[in-house]
């Protein structure tokens, strides 16, 4: 059984070239040319999947990105793709791919019993049934995953490679059919910079599934003459395969490239295979043409149910004719083409038209080609075994209500179903645009533009079909677009086509059949990927979920990943029925991207792996490479954590760090400090500013702690700035507060007081730091400079420059250890020798270099506080207990609210040290201390533990923490609640445990 | 996606910019003088209007510089950007 439904002649497909292809471990043939879906027809294969909620047989029931039946699992492994539509993947050979939601397998699926049990599953069962109690849910939630769901991610990394492109251009034109290419030729020739894109990989659009003619000629010699034309074009930029996906605020739209999708896996060669190209259009063109609705009948949901024009393009395109026996339903005369075609190519057609007195051209034509003709009628059943075996006709009621009569059972094994044609205003509506209701169509077309989105629509998707009249919109489309984006246009062109004279379409949104629509066993499916049904969505309304959007949650209408393309508007056809308000005023739900999914590959485009996020790395950074950093994110910083020695796990080397630091030398890189050069007469007037403490008499050659509070008076950053001369400062700021600290340098100067002379420049990246820590620095740092270091000349809380190892030197003495501790700042190409001639000096100190854990540990053995560790944006410089570096004499930021009433009120939050019952217990960050203890949550919370760390040279656990009153609480006793439900008994302390009068740093 | 006009740049990409909120307040130059609640006002209070807003918006990505801007908060129309100091341009009659 090979591509039995193959034409021997015609379409589009190379029979020279047959592809090999596994569906479902079975092997079979297609052509270059074929989709999936089309492959698979060829093959006589209807049954594709099983649909999501009750496991019914599904077949193709497009050809384009439509499609809801045909979602396949494409490739395995970690290619493996999900959802993906058979009617858009070009075959190529030996692909592979199977159908989801079955198991075992797509003829025998145990999930079908869903459908025994549909009466038990109307819409909202998931929200009704499984809603209480909460605590189950994660039960409920793996069983339903694994029943409903569609397929399955791939768990490995993806081998392949993606891309974005970012490009402007004067006119982007979307849709590749007679519309699109007339308005990229028409804005083409005037020189503008066009981009034109089209989803397949052929431009033509409806062209290469009709047989229609321009200028006496088939169409798609109009077409090749185009498109050559256009890549002949030097400003035209010509993309096939790609689909507009989103439509932004200014003519931003993002379109998704397929490169080599259409190439067996890993055949790519050099290029990516998805781009994502991400567009700023001057003007936008809309040629995105139309999909064609279905109708509503009864087990309109069987496998051999297909969209009419879908069965033209199939006969067309792909030289596959889907049935010997086809019915045609329809409610317009488009339908009446395909029959004539499927007619021509040896089809036996029997048309059934909803219409009582259908008339037009095509009409014409099918009864003259003696096909039959059931007018005034519906189809009422389906009979289907392995597949459609045929349907019961009756004829209709004159409002089109009710069937009368009896029933007439014609055989086939295709329905052809056509409701008319839906514009894809898809990207007009993401563009904000206004939609009207259009009678005519039965249809949204599109209305006045936003005014940031200046586009135009033609042809199909502005609600026009005819040929002729495409081309002249598309036309003038895009000469309009080009003259406003600044180009000088041609005159219109004028070419030939065949007008079909047509009948008007009638709507009708549910086809009535021998029992009242929503009971009994048929099915009347509006939305086929989510099995929602015109039951449903009476239901929703008896229920009161009558607004568009409540009606889409309610039944899941339009949320699968088709986005209900095929089923959105007979969903509010349906609505407008049952609730007697014309659609129109029923409106639609928001339209929002992608318009077809993307892969999160192109989405991160060339952002993944090492280029997801850059890493910022000190000088130094090679040597902690080599001996054996761990490391920790701050900021986008690589700072080392520790550094294990044989066998030690992060507490045993940041116990052994800390003690070495304390009793020899312990070495930190320090180079991550923010780091902000202010210079100007003005200076210290700024400093005086964002600090809380005086700052214009600090002497040259000195250094000073300051906090910066925000406006709302609370602590946001702190650091030591040094006076470098009169008007120069070295402002040092937290790691991770350094880009904030000088925007908001920068805003304050800018915005309030243009007229200082200050300038301010970051240094971070300028200078290296080691910072050196223990009795034993000073020894160390006199073996590599001339500079006395001894208290006199060299006190606490001041700078020298000299040369340190041969190199120009910044050294601070200043302490973040409370130990005596020198801050050697040199130029950061520096940084690496500096440090390796520290090390290697240091050795017979035993020198130890710590990381970030040891440097925390070592502060709070201290009670210095880290600024967004102990202190989160609610917390004052009086609530730190350090009403000394608040100045009373000047203003700064924050300052009057510290006299707010609610800043300045006793008994707020405040910090104080936890010590715990057990020596051995170490509070963790976060943790409540409760003001009264219950044996189950909620309890009334005094505050929480801001730090906590086993002190190596304490011998004990300390903590720190923010506690209401806590200046007030010393020695009480508190408890701490841990998120396993313990409790651990601690006593209120002072906030500083080691070296309480600060004479080690001032050694 | 924004285009923000830049009165030093130019037209940019929204994404090279920071956001700075209402336009126009002036930080009190006598703070201590101040009732709680006007300096509640200042620190507190912005207004959130459905239609005109003069904001703030600084070139992070590029100059660094602050300037103002009007903006439609509900199409995004701009219809104007300045630099501090300057008067801010007349929006149309029909957009107000």
């Amino acid at each position: 059984m090979t591509q039995i439904n193959r034409l021997s002649e015609g379409g589009r497909i190379d029979r020279g070239k047959p592809l090999q292809f596994i569906f479902n471990g079975r092997p079979y043939t297609g052509f270059q040319g074929d989709t999936l879906a089309s492959a698979l027809l060829a093959n006589n294969e209807h049954l594709v999947g099983r649909s999501l909620k009750y496991h019914r047989p599904r077949g193709v029931f497009s050809a384009g990105a439509e499609e809801p039946n045909a979602l396949v699992q494409l490739e395995e492994g970690p290619r493996t793709e999900p959802n993906m539509r058979a009617t858009q993947i070009e075959l190529y050979r030996s692909l592979r791919a199977a159908s989801q939601n079955c198991w075992p397998n797509v003829r025998f699926d145990i999930g079908a019993v869903n459908s025994w049990l549909s009466r038990l599953l109307p819409a909202g069962f998931y929200n009704k049934t499984f809603m209480w109690p909460p605590s189950l849910w994660m039960t409920y939630e793996k069983y339903i995953r694994k029943v409903t769901g569609l397929g399955e991610s791939p768990v490995d990394r993806d081998p392949d490679r993606y891309e974005h492109r970012h490009v402007h251009c004067d006119v982007l034109i979307v849709g590749g059919g007679p519309a699109g290419i007339a308005a990229a030729l028409a804005a083409g020739r005037s020189g503008a910079r066009v981009i034109f894109v089209d989803e397949q990989p052929e431009f033509g659009g409806c062209l290469l599934s009709d047989n229609q003619r321009i200028d006496d000629n088939p169409a798609m010699e109009w077409v090749r003459r185009s498109m050559e034309e256009l890549e002949n074009l030097e400003e035209a930029t010509v993309l096939p395969r790609t689909t507009a996906t989103g439509y932004f605020d200014y003519n931003y739209l993002t379109a998704l490239e397929r490169v080599t999708d259409h190439l067996p896996p890993g055949r790519g060669d050099h290029l990516p295979r998805q781009r994502l190209w991400r567009i700023r259009a001057q003007r936008v063109v809309l040629a995105a043409g139309s999909i064609e609705r279905p109708l509503v009948f009864a087990d309109n949901d069987r496998p051999g149910v297909m969209l009419a024009g879908a069965v033209r393009s199939y006969i067309n395109r792909y030289a596959v004719l889907p049935g010997e026996d086809i019915v045609v339903l329809t409610n317009n005369d488009s339908a009446y083409q395909t029959s004539l075609d499927a007619h021509l190519h040896g089809a036996r057609v029997e048309v059934v038209d909803i219409r009582p007195r259908p008339e037009g051209q095509l009409v014409e034509k099918v009864r003259q080609a003696g096909i039959p003709l059931h007018t005034g009628s519906a189809i009422t059943g389906v009979h289907y075994r392995k597949g459609v075996e045929g349907v019961d006709v009756m004829r209709l009621n004159d409002e089109g209500s009710a069937v009368r009569g009896s029933s007439n059972r014609i055989d086939c094994s295709v329905i052809a179903v056509s409701g008319g044609f839906t514009p894809t205003v898809h990207l007009f509506g993401q563009s904000r645009g206004k939609l009207l209701y259009n009678d005519d169509i039965g249809a949204f077309v599109p209305g006045d533009c936003h005014a940031t989105n200046p586009n135009r629509s033609a042809g199909a998707c502005r609600g026009s079909f005819d040929l002729g009249d495409c081309l002249n919109q598309g036309f003038e489309a895009g000469a309009a677009a080009a003259g406003e984006a600044g180009f000088r246009t041609s005159g219109p062109v004028a070419l030939k086509t065949e007008r079909m004279e047509q009948g008007a379409f009638r709507a009708l949104w549910t086809i009535p059949c021998d029992h009242p629509v929503g009971k009994g066993k048929k099915k009347h499916f509006h939305e086929l990927q989510n099995d929602a049904t015109v039951g449903d969505i009476m239901l929703a309304v008896r229920e009161g979920y009558k607004n568009v959007e409540h009606l889409k949650r309610y039944t899941t209408t339009g949320m699968g990943t088709d986005q209900g393309k095929t089923s959105n508007l007979n969903a509010l056809g349906v609505l407008s029925e049952l609730r007697a308000t014309a659609v129109d005023r029923i409106g639609t739900t928001t339209f929002r991207p992608p318009y077809t999914p993307l892969t999160f590959g192109a989405i991160a485009g060339q952002h993944s792996r090492e280029l997801f996020l850059q890493k910022r790395k000190t000088p130094m950074h090679p040597w902690h490479e080599r001996n054996g950093a761990i490391y920790e994110d701050v900021g986008d910083w690589k700072r080392p954590r520790y550094f294990p020695r044989a066998g030690e796990d992060m507490h045993v080397a940041v116990q052994r760090e800390c003690k070495m630091a304390r009793k020899g030398i312990g070495i930190l890189d320090a180079t991550t400090l923010g780091k902000i050069d202010i210079q100007g007469p003005d200076a210290s007037k700024l400093l005086n500013m964002v600090y809380t403490n005086a700052w214009s008499k600090l002497p040259v050659g000195r250094c000073r702690y300051g906090v910066m509070l925000n406006e709302h008076g609370m602590i946001f950053d702190d650091g030591v700035s040094s006076r470098v001369g009169e008007n120069h400062f070295h402002m040092t700021t937290t790691t991770g507060g350094a880009a904030r600290v000088l925007s908001w340098l920068e805003e304050w100067l800018q915005t309030e007081w243009p007229g200082m002379r200050v300038y301010c420049t970051s240094t971070t990246e300028q200078w290296a730091v080691a910072s050196i820590n223990g009795p034993n620095s000073r020894d160390l740092l006199s073996e590599l400079t001339e500079l006395p270091l001894d208290s006199e000349n060299f006190p606490f809380m001041t700078w020298q420059d000299a040369e340190v190892a041969g190199v120009p030197a910044r050294i601070f003495r200043i302490s973040f250890t409370g130990e005596l501790a020198f801050e050697i700042n040199v130029p950061a190409c520096y940084g690496l020798y500096v440090w390796e001639t520290l090390m290697e000096h240091g050795e017979k100190y035993d020198i130890c270099p710590y990381g970030t854990e040891s440097m925390h540990v070592l502060r709070a053995e201290k009670g210095f506080i880290i600024a967004g560790q102990d202190t989160d944006g609610s917390v004052t410089p009086y609530d730190l207990d350090m009403n000394w570096i608040v100045s009373k004499k000047k203003d700064f930021f924050g300052r009057r609210s510290l006299d707010r009433s609610d800043t300045s009120k006793p008994g707020r939050k405040q910090l104080v040290g936890l010590l715990t019952e057990d020596p051995n217990e170490v509070l963790p960050e976060g943790a409540h201390v409760v003001a009264e203890l219950k044996d189950t949550p909620p309890m009334p919370t005094l505050g929480h533990v801001s730090s906590g760390y086993m002190s190596p040279n304490l011998g004990r656990s300390i903590a720190m923490a923010v506690i209401y009153d806590g200046k007030n609480r010393k020695d009480e006793k508190v408890n701490v609640r841990l998120m396993n439900g313990r409790t651990v008994k601690c006593r209120v302390t002072d906030y500083v445990f080691y070296d309480k009068k600060g004479v080690r740093a001032r050694a | 996606m924004l285009i923000v006009t830049c009165p030093w740049c130019g037209q940019r990409e929204v994404t090279e910019f920071g956001y700075g909120g209402e336009a126009h307040i002036a930080r009190p130059e006598n703070p201590e003088q101040l009732s709680d609640e006007e300096w509640g006002d200042y620190v507190f209070f912005r207004k959130n209007p459905r239609g005109v807003h003069y904001e703030r918006w600084v070139h992070t990505h590029g100059c660094r510089r602050w300037f103002n801007a009007v903006r439609h908060t509900v199409t995004d129309e701009f219809f104007g950007s300045y630099k501090p100091g300057e008067a801010p341009p007349t929006v149309p009659v029909s957009k107000g």
